[in-house]
């Protein structure tokens, strides 16, 4: 199977109701955190945290994540199934990986501490962050699906 | 219970919170991703109201938690140390915007995707964590930014 067949996009639909009830909740996670523990809900806060820090510090970020798959296994259990994308490359998902780890340590943040926790509080270092990344984002996905001729 | 107790147990709980918030809202597949960041295909702005309702929601309630002075459960607020806007940044987040756009992974829905079994998290999820050791060893003065 050649690239541009595999990078072929399954189309979704505009889901308005799920993804701002979702949103809310995410707003709720991140509320929470800062409220009982005092605490930014960032995933990247927390994978970068769990590399450098001592162990007495590493059990909250560590639990957050758990908690994170949990919550992601229990909506598949008992939600709506995620249909999973066929056949990309696994050579892709690596160097995307890659790069969104090593971009996101960088600026200390990526779309939940930036992007959620720093907009809301009014933090124009995570304004620009998210400016960033969602502007490259835009334009990679634009670069990857019609300029390469990958998608139809 | 210990403060420590208690603080552990409400980010297991704000993590389960955060889990079911992305699955709901369908941020757990790639393709609804990559449809929200390809604005000339056929748009899918889904992430738009993901993100938006999370900000709004987050601001109004962020405000009434800093009145408290402090978090329930600790002595004081670990806020990011305030800093410039630097080439870090810029330079990180737009690494970060590459890697999004190419898989329609960020770190949150990627590791919260280990949750059903996909098997491309297997691959995304080590890929982001070498990618963020290795930016910590070759910077170990970034160290001090997280509290």
């Amino acid at each position: 199977m050649s690239l541009s067949d595999t990078l072929l996009h399954c189309m979704t639909e505009f889901t308005p109701f799920n993804a701002l009830i979702g949103g809310l909740l995410i707003g709720s996670s991140a509320t929470l955190l800062l409220w009982l523990n005092g605490r930014i809900a960032g995933v990247t806060g927390m994978i970068t945290g769990l590399l450098v820090k001592p162990a007495p510090e590493q059990a909250w970020r560590l639990l957050f994540l758990l908690g994170l798959v949990a919550g992601t296994a229990a909506y598949s259990l008992w939600g709506a199934a995620t249909p999973l994308r066929q056949g990309f490359p696994v050579w892709l998902l690596v160097v995307a990986g890659l790069l969104t780890g090593y971009g996101t340590a960088q600026a200390n943040g990526c779309t939940s501490g930036h992007g959620v926790c720093g907009l809301a509080r009014l933090s124009l270092r995570s304004l620009v962050a998210t400016g960033t990344f969602l502007g490259v984002a835009v334009l990679t996905t634009f670069v990857v699906r019609h300029l390469a001729g990958l998608a139809p | 219970m210990s403060k420590t107790t208690l603080r552990n147990l409400a980010a297991l709980g704000s993590g389960v919170v955060f889990g079911l918030g992305l699955s709901l809202a369908q941020m757990t597949n790639p393709d609804k991703v990559l449809n929200f960041l390809d604005i000339s295909g056929r748009w899918d702005p889904s992430l738009l109201l993901v993100l938006g309702g999370a900000v709004v929601l987050s601001a109004l309630a962020f405000r009434l938690v800093f009145k408290r002075g402090a978090p329930l459960w600790d002595s004081l607020f670990h806020m990011p140390l305030p800093k410039a806007i630097d080439r870090p940044l810029i330079v990180g987040s737009a690494l970060f915007g590459i890697g999004w756009g190419l898989s329609g992974y960020c770190p949150g829905p990627a590791i919260a995707s280990l949750g059903f079994g996909n098997p491309e998290a297997l691959w995304v999820v080590p890929s982001i964590i070498a990618g963020a050791a290795l930016q910590r060893w070759t910077h170990f003065r970034q160290t001090a930014d997280i509290d």
